[in-house]
């Protein structure tokens, strides 16, 4: 079976690290001839960065309203499935295409949205459970992330009168992990705010990134404004982050509690339990 | 006819009934002719309503007109027996001539071509240690006879000698003589025999092996066929990375969790290949973050769900509990009021989440370890006290089960009362414990001063 040995990795990971800090200094750069700049390119395509990873908060689901009196057997609500950005920022600096799996008793199942903002919207009768593949650019990443939501048209509480005003809106938040990007993504999304980037390592810097490019001038690619944008949910770390922290500190006392407990129950109260826990 | 019936005459009805007596004596005396009875009682001389068999679909009566033919009782040979004897048959005669040509069945009667050797090719070329000359000789009779059919043959070859043997013996024979007969080595380097020699040890092993799966159990199936898939896709993505961007994990370093699947085949793959595939992405192995604590899947990845990720290490760090465990852990997070799976799993959320399952999990296990020693103690005193040794298991079970029941259970009630009644705990984490239950003051006194 094909390893890598030990040796060649570690070779490697320090020619990313510290090799290539000369290669990026400005004034190099410039001196470099055409294809020596192709070259550098073509480098920063492979190499990545190690311990490092890229996280882009994304949110996704499905937004639905009854018809009304527009309502027929076949075609109750129209609804839109859509994945944006956690923070409605443009996520086509990271995602190239988004296919959105439908039921098979759609026309065309199977539709592609090239370009953000990534939904879709349709109408219909049933709930069922929506297959999202996203495809991120070549530098980003040449594998494919799939996800799944169920759309859901009917409110589960009461099952009181419809409005047509007010839809049934299920969104699920979740963070896009890349571990161990590449240079050049990383340098593409250093400074862009869909982007959870970190700072580098000592030792390590890169120019500051030029223009971000858009990659559609005539429609906008985030969600800050869009016509659904008001029923967006919002989502909070510091609300859970708060609860976590007040569980934990629960359960640290509880266990503090029981390893006095037991140490007593040994009937040696010196007995060292490490009663002060973690 | 009915109507009229009805409305019209009675009288008209009369002639109808009257008809009808006469009618049957008379039917019943009729018998035709040409059918039987009962097929008449049954189809009453009607047609049937389609024709049963079409006239189209009748055989073809064969023209007996053309060749007149007779069968005939004669003797015939067959060149495929060697001592003349003569049997008869019937045999179509065509016309008043016989058939010519061998009896049919004799193209059947093939044999294999054995090589026989010489006494002197023996001496030059086919000496063995293992085997005598005369051992040889009778397998290469066995093999004529026999048209190598190893198995009748080991059964018929007088020293007992395995299949294996006797085939590896013949194929070297055979092998040795065609080089050695023939004009020069290349022209026989295109035969079979020449190219790929017989392997004693490699077909002992093989037919060994197979005889293994043959007789496996269904257990050791499921179990073998679970090991191959995670091999295969170990493959796989082993292949995926490489023709993806360059590796650079050192492969063999990673300690794995959980998956002892990986390294138990034969043709496995380092351990850190592994695991769970994803949900999300294609491939397996090993994972980062920035802290060092890495979980062996996910690295190799490259694109992962954060919600998935974090199913993967709460999976490993619950790989030494069971079910009921996990259960339990579960319920104590929502009696904490937390999700069970986090709504918004951010990083920092997913790093709390999974250090806080950890130390529900040390919890449960300390919860364990006490109510064996109490258990234990409790059955040491049992002499020693006129108590029931069931009171302290229960006092301390009430607490095990639930030990952080919501608060919603002890708001809206009277605190001292209400909290004295229920067996459970609850009332530590709402406030300090003003006066814990009776029934427990006199067991903790008790277990000090003991």
């Amino acid at each position: 079976m094909p390893q890598t040995a030990p040796g060649a990795a570690a070779a490697a990971s320090s020619k990313k690290q510290g090799g290539e800090q000369p290669d990026s200094s400005p004034a190099q750069k410039a001196q470099r001839s055409k294809t020596g700049r192709l070259l550098e390119d073509a480098d920063k395509k492979t190499r990545r960065l190690k311990d490092v990873e890229i996280s882009i908060p994304i949110v996704y689901g499905t937004i639905s309203f009854w018809l009304g009196k527009k309502a027929s057997e076949y075609n109750s609500h129209k609804w839109t499935v859509y994945v944006r950005g956690a923070t409605n920022e443009d996520l086509s600096v990271i995602v190239k295409r988004a296919v959105f799996q439908l039921h098979p008793s759609f026309n065309n199942p199977t539709r592609v949205v090239e370009s953000a903002p990534f939904e879709l919207s349709e109408s219909g009768w049933g709930e069922f459970e929506i297959a999202i593949t996203l495809f991120f650019h070549s530098d980003v990443c040449d594998k494919q992330l799939d996800l799944y939501h169920q759309l859901r048209l009917y409110p589960d509480d009461d099952s009181g009168p419809q409005s047509t005003k007010k839809p049934v809106v299920v969104e699920t938040y979740d963070e896009i992990v890349f571990s161990e990007p590449t240079e050049s993504f990383f340098l593409r999304v250093q400074n862009h705010p869909a982007a959870i980037v970190p700072r580098l390592p000592a030792g390590l810097s890169f120019p500051p990134p030029g223009p971000i490019e858009h990659v559609n001038e005539n429609k906008r690619g985030d969600t800050k404004d869009h016509p659904l944008s008001q029923w967006f949910m919002n989502f909070s770390e510091a609300d859970e982050l708060l609860k976590l922290a007040a569980a934990r500190q629960q359960v640290q006392a509880h266990i503090v509690k029981l390893r006095r407990q037991l140490s007593m129950i040994d009937g040696m109260p010196q007995q060292s339990k490490a009663v002060s826990g973690q | 006819m009915d109507a009229k019936d009805i409305l019209g005459l009675p009288k008209s009805s009369l002639p109808a009934i009257q008809e009808k007596k006469p009618r049957q004596p008379k039917e019943s005396q009729r018998k035709p002719d040409g059918i039987s009875r009962e097929v008449y009682a049954l189809t009453r001389d009607m047609a049937p309503l389609i024709p049963s068999i079409e006239v189209s679909q009748l055989k073809p009566r064969p023209s007996s007109e053309k060749e007149k033919i007779s069968w005939q009782w004669l003797p015939f040979t067959s060149s495929a027996r060697t001592d003349n004897l003569q049997l008869y048959h019937w045999v179509r005669v065509v016309n008043g001539v016989p058939p010519t040509g061998d009896y049919a069945f004799a193209k059947y009667n093939k044999s294999v071509d054995i090589l026989k050797y010489s006494d002197e090719e023996y001496e030059k070329h086919l000496i063995d240690p293992m085997w005598t000359k005369e051992e040889t000789d009778q397998l290469f009779d066995l093999c004529e006879r026999f048209d190598l059919r190893f198995i009748i043959i080991a059964d018929r070859f007088p020293t007992s000698r395995s299949v294996e043997e006797l085939k590896s013996r013949y194929y070297a024979v055979t092998r040795s003589l065609i080089i050695a007969r023939a004009p020069s080595p290349g022209d026989v380097s295109g035969h079979p025999l020449v190219k790929e020699p017989y392997n004693l040890t490699h077909e002992t092993e093989r037919k060994r092996a197979l005889s293994t799966v043959l007789s496996q159990t269904r257990q050791q199936e499921r179990k073998d066929a679970e090991i191959l898939v995670e091999a295969k896709r170990i493959m796989e993505s082993r292949m995926a990375s490489k023709v993806a961007e360059e590796v650079e994990v050192p492969v063999s370093s990673v300690g794995n969790e959980g998956s002892e699947k990986a390294t138990v085949p034969p043709e496995s793959v380092s351990p850190s290949g592994n695991v769970h595939p994803s949900s999300s992405t294609a491939a397996p192995p090993a994972p980062r973050t920035d802290s060092a604590s890495t979980p062996t899947s996910l690295r190799m990845l490259r694109v992962y769900l954060r919600t998935h990720a974090l199913d993967q290490m709460v999976q490993a760090a619950s790989s030494t509990a069971g079910l009921r465990t996990i259960k339990r852990v579960d319920q104590t997070l929502q009696d904490l009021g937390v999700h069970v799976k986090p709504k918004v799993p951010t990083k920092s959320v997913c790093a709390e989440h999974l250090e806080l399952r950890k130390e529900i999990l040390t919890l449960l296990n300390l919860q364990k370890q006490l109510q064996n020693k109490e258990a234990e103690a409790s059955a040491n005193r049992e002499n020693s006290y006129t108590e029931a040794p069931s009171t302290p298991k229960r006092s301390y079970r009430g607490e095990v089960d639930r030990p952080f029941v919501p608060d919603s259970t002890t708001v809206g009630g009277e605190r001292a009362g209400k909290r004295d009644q229920k067996r459970k705990a609850s009332g530590r984490f709402v406030d300090t414990p003003p006066s814990p239950p009776q029934s427990k003051r006199p067991r903790k006194l008790k277990t000090s001063d003991g």
